[in-house]
């Protein structure tokens, strides 16, 4: 616990590093949401530029709109999104149980078939049920996400008519408690499925190497030489130790995974953060898009936190303290 | 009577692509109850082999029994179903491995690990597992029994592990423990005290123990009877006594002849010129703490070390592992940084002396390394390693090719070594090519770190000849780092002993070897290996 909380102060420093960072870096950027809204709107003069400006606080020198942000940001403030007309922070909440969903059972999805086809795959070392799991995952890995997306909609969605085409729910249907989880998990499948292909194949791989890699090792020799079944060597001594290079891959990537779902969110219209940050950046709507990177950053905080305690349970030899 | 374990014309077949077809060929041997066997030998002899084919434990199908039978209490092994070995492993047949380190599982405790000995071969309640478990541990020494067996291995030194794996071996009181080179890896006071274990806890079980080993040492001081092996054949088998004493075949005779001595050699004059004085050195390693507090650990490497080289001579660290030994030999070199002291080599301290004005300096002191298979890059040339030191240092191509084949010849290697890889060499070999490398620079210090502690005990007398010639021939001086005081005795004109980071005593050979005025001096000597056998000088006279 006192660790929890250890972690939690030193994540400050670092969030605020963050904001301040990724502040100045979409300063670099050209233009600013007034050219986008004043090019929108067309005949717009400079004076009308100017008064713009200032109402939406961009006349101020950068340092004191940074100082602005960051003390609105102290209250959980993130600002106003010009260009949804509503709070950004009312804006990413509607949106981050969507993006939440996604990931988590993309991860979950990842990797547990992945762990479990590299058993698979490691347990029948060199037999066809090997081979078919590593075409498998060549092949996977090397498949573009938007294209595994479309396939999956023309297939189940168009010809088979299985899983919706886009979208997380069926506004129209109006589904009320277990009818609408039903729904939503309906319309989750097929971009679960894309997102987490790619991933799929990299733990599948991983866990098959490491589990060969474990497999080699004295203690395994040591467990048989004690005549502990096969069974027990498998799933209990070796695939323990297996898992945590797959667990500390599968950490850093919850990261890239929120970059990741852009496309699969794009592909099948799924109101995510990823969708949300993607219009942002053309709109040029930095406050929505400061506030997407902070919340980003929490998350990524928050998932490496969980990842290193996870971590620490499968393997006394990391200490959390 | 049926023999304890009867193997006879026993044949270990290697994969066809091996450089020989039968790790162990027509070997005969036997083990009677109550009896310690050792069987030694060097590296690729067949030893190792010989212990997993009795166990069942061959890397099948590429390595398998072609031939004879391994009987255990009439009962061919050789021919028995996986099942039936399964049963037979870790009840009646156990074994203990040569890694403490690598030979546990790190992700589960102590505890759970001897519990499945008893879970898998017996069935009783969980309480009286945890009770012979916990009896188990006190058998073994291990202190308080009740927190080990909830510890994981990280939590406990090598001695403490290997004490560990006995208990786990002998918890169902085996007819039969297989030990693979238990003690190697471990320090000498600590293997002194290991070995005593397994004596006592072979004799008060009755149990028959395979004793494998390439340390003469150990034979000595735990065998009942030996079989020497060397290239996966018998050569001879006899008592202890007689192996030892009245070695019969050539080979035997050569492995105890290669024993260093333990008495000094003579002491020789030493120049009254000082190369290099280490002053007050000290050296800490810190982790844990950081921004946010936390318990800092703090290694004292190096406390106060004070030691003088005279030109010519070979001065000897001496210590266990963690005694910072190492530590200072890096400093010296300057691959560690020390915090404080002196470093003179002639009039210059080098331990403040940045990168640039270091460079002048590097190749003055050189450095040879104890691992021959990881210090050589495997992706370079043999002739590339040792050229590339007098390149850098400004000589042409042709000149340090020449210097390079000079001196592959003084270490005793062909030229056609120049434009090979290192994996095509043997480690002795190896070894002679980071020496090659060291010298390349003519340096006015070798600093050696453990160079023979890798190597087959022939090679290692090979190995400290070619030093001795070189430190002679070009007028070197060496810092000789080692743990084993056999060596050291052999090589070394004085010795610093080391602990803890402090150098406790420091004298020529002889004098630290007659009159230990450290009491860790005493302990670390009276550890020694087979001291009793090998220090009589009869022995050394019988050998022709």
């Amino acid at each position: 616990m006192r660790y929890v909380v250890k972690r939690l102060l030193q994540a400050i420093p670092i969030v605020l590093a963050i904001i301040i960072l990724n502040f100045f870096l979409l300063q670099l950027a050209e233009g600013d949401a007034v050219d986008v809204l004043a090019g929108e709107a067309g005949s717009a003069t400079p004076e009308y530029m100017a008064e713009l400006r200032a109402k939406f606080g961009l006349d101020k020198p950068l340092p004191v709109q940074l100082a602005i942000y960051l003390k609105n940001v102290m209250v959980l403030d993130l600002g106003y999104s010009f260009r949804h007309e509503m709070p950004v922070s009312e804006l990413i909440f509607d949106r981050l149980f969507a993006t939440v969903l996604l990931m988590t059972s993309t991860i979950l999805l990842a990797v547990g078939f992945g762990v479990l086809l590299g058993l698979v795959a490691a347990m029948g070392l060199n037999t066809w049920r090997d081979t078919a799991i590593s075409i498998f995952a060549l092949i996977t890995y090397a498949t573009p996400l938007f294209w595994v997306g479309l396939m999956l909609i023309v297939v189940f969605s168009l010809n088979l008519g299985w899983f919706p085409t886009s979208g997380m729910e069926n506004f129209a249907m109006f589904y009320e408690g277990w009818d609408r989880v039903k729904d939503i998990a309906h319309h989750l499948v097929l971009p679960t499925i894309t997102l987490s292909l790619f991933y799929l194949a990299l733990y599948t791989r991983l866990m098959r190497a490491s589990m060969l890699e474990q497999a080699g090792q004295d203690y395994v020799t040591t467990a048989r030489a004690k005549g502990v079944t096969e069974n027990r060597i498998m799933f209990v001594h070796v695939l323990r130790n297996a898992l945590l290079p797959v667990v500390t891959m599968a950490g850093v990537q919850v990261g890239a995974l929120i970059g990741g779902s852009v496309i699969v969110e794009s592909v099948f219209a799924w109101p995510g953060l990823g969708m949300l940050a993607f219009e942002a950046l053309f709109s040029r709507d930095l406050n929505l898009l400061l506030g997407i990177f902070f919340l980003s950053a929490l998350l990524v905080v928050a998932v490496n936190l969980v990842v290193d305690i996870v971590y620490s349970s499968l393997d006394p030899r990391i200490e959390v303290d | 009577m049926t023999r304890l374990l009867d193997i006879t014309d026993l044949h270990v077949a290697l994969p066809p692509e091996s450089q020989r077809p039968y790790a162990v060929e027509a070997m005969n041997l036997h083990l009677e109850e109550n009896e310690i066997l050792c069987v030694v030998g060097e590296s690729g002899s067949g030893k190792s082999l010989t212990a997993r084919a009795v166990m069942g434990l061959l890397p099948k199908p590429r390595v398998r029994i072609a031939q004879g039978s391994v009987l255990f209490q009439g009962e061919d092994l050789a021919q028995a179903s996986e099942e039936r070995l399964r049963a037979i492993r870790g009840s009646e047949i156990s074994m203990i491995f040569q890694e403490p380190m690598t030979a546990l599982n790190p992700v589960m405790t102590i505890g759970v690990q001897i519990d499945e000995v008893f879970r898998f071969h017996d069935r009783m309640p969980g309480k009286e597992r945890r009770r012979r478990a916990l009896k188990l541990l006190q058998d073994v020494q291990l202190p308080d029994p009740e927190q080990t067996l909830k510890a994981y291995p990280h939590e406990l030194s090598g001695g403490q592990r290997q004490r560990a794996m006995i208990a786990m071996a002998l918890a169902l009181d085996p007819k039969i423990l297989i030990a693979d080179e238990p003690t190697t890896a471990l320090d000498v006071t600590t293997q002194a005290q290991v070995l005593k274990l397994i004596k006592e806890m072979q004799a008060s079980h009755g149990t028959g123990v395979l004793f494998i080993t390439h340390d003469f040492g150990v034979v000595a001081d735990i065998a009942d009877r030996v079989c020497v092996m060397q290239n996966g054949l018998v050569v001879e088998t006899g008592t202890t006594d007689q192996v030892l004493r009245r070695p019969s075949h050539p080979y035997t005779k050569a492995l105890i002849g290669a024993v260093p001595d333990l008495v000094p050699r003579p002491a020789r004059a030493r120049s009254s010129e000082t190369v290099l004085r280490v002053r007050h050195l000290e050296k800490t390693y810190r982790s844990g703490g950081g921004l946010f507090g936390g318990k800092e650990r703090v290694v004292h490497a190096a406390n106060d070390v004070t030691i003088d080289l005279a030109r010519g001579e070979t001065l000897g660290i001496v210590g266990e592992s963690g005694s910072g030994k190492s530590t200072v030999a890096r400093c010296i070199v300057r691959l560690n940084d020390a915090e404080a002291g002196e470093i003179l080599l002639g009039d210059t301290d080098l331990r403040p002396l940045g990168r640039a004005a270091m460079r002048p300096h590097r190749a003055r002191i050189q450095m040879v390394f104890q691992d021959p298979f990881a210090s050589l890059n495997p992706r370079t040339r043999i002739g590339k390693i040792i050229a590339q030191g007098p390149m850098m240092y400004g000589a042409s191509a042709e000149a340090a090719r020449a210097r390079t084949l000079e001196l592959l010849d003084i270490v005793g290697l062909d030229a056609r070594a120049y434009d090979r890889f290192p994996h095509e060499f043997s480690g002795g070999q190896r070894q002679r090519i980071g020496i090659a490398r060291a010298l390349a620079l003519e340096p006015e210090i070798l600093v050696a770190d453990e160079p023979v502690s890798a190597l087959d005990v022939s090679i290692q007398a090979q190995i400290l000849k070619l030093l001795d010639e070189i430190r002679d021939r070009m007028n070197l001086s060496m810092i000789f780092i080692t743990h084993d005081l056999r060596v050291a005795a052999q090589v070394c004109d004085r010795i610093a002993v080391m602990q803890r980071g402090q150098v406790i005593e420091v004298g020529p050979t002889a004098e630290l070897f007659a009159n230990p005025t450290a009491s860790y001096t005493r302990e670390l000597l009276s550890a020694v290996p087979g001291k009793d056998w090998f220090s009589e000088p009869a022995i050394s006279s019988e050998t022709p």
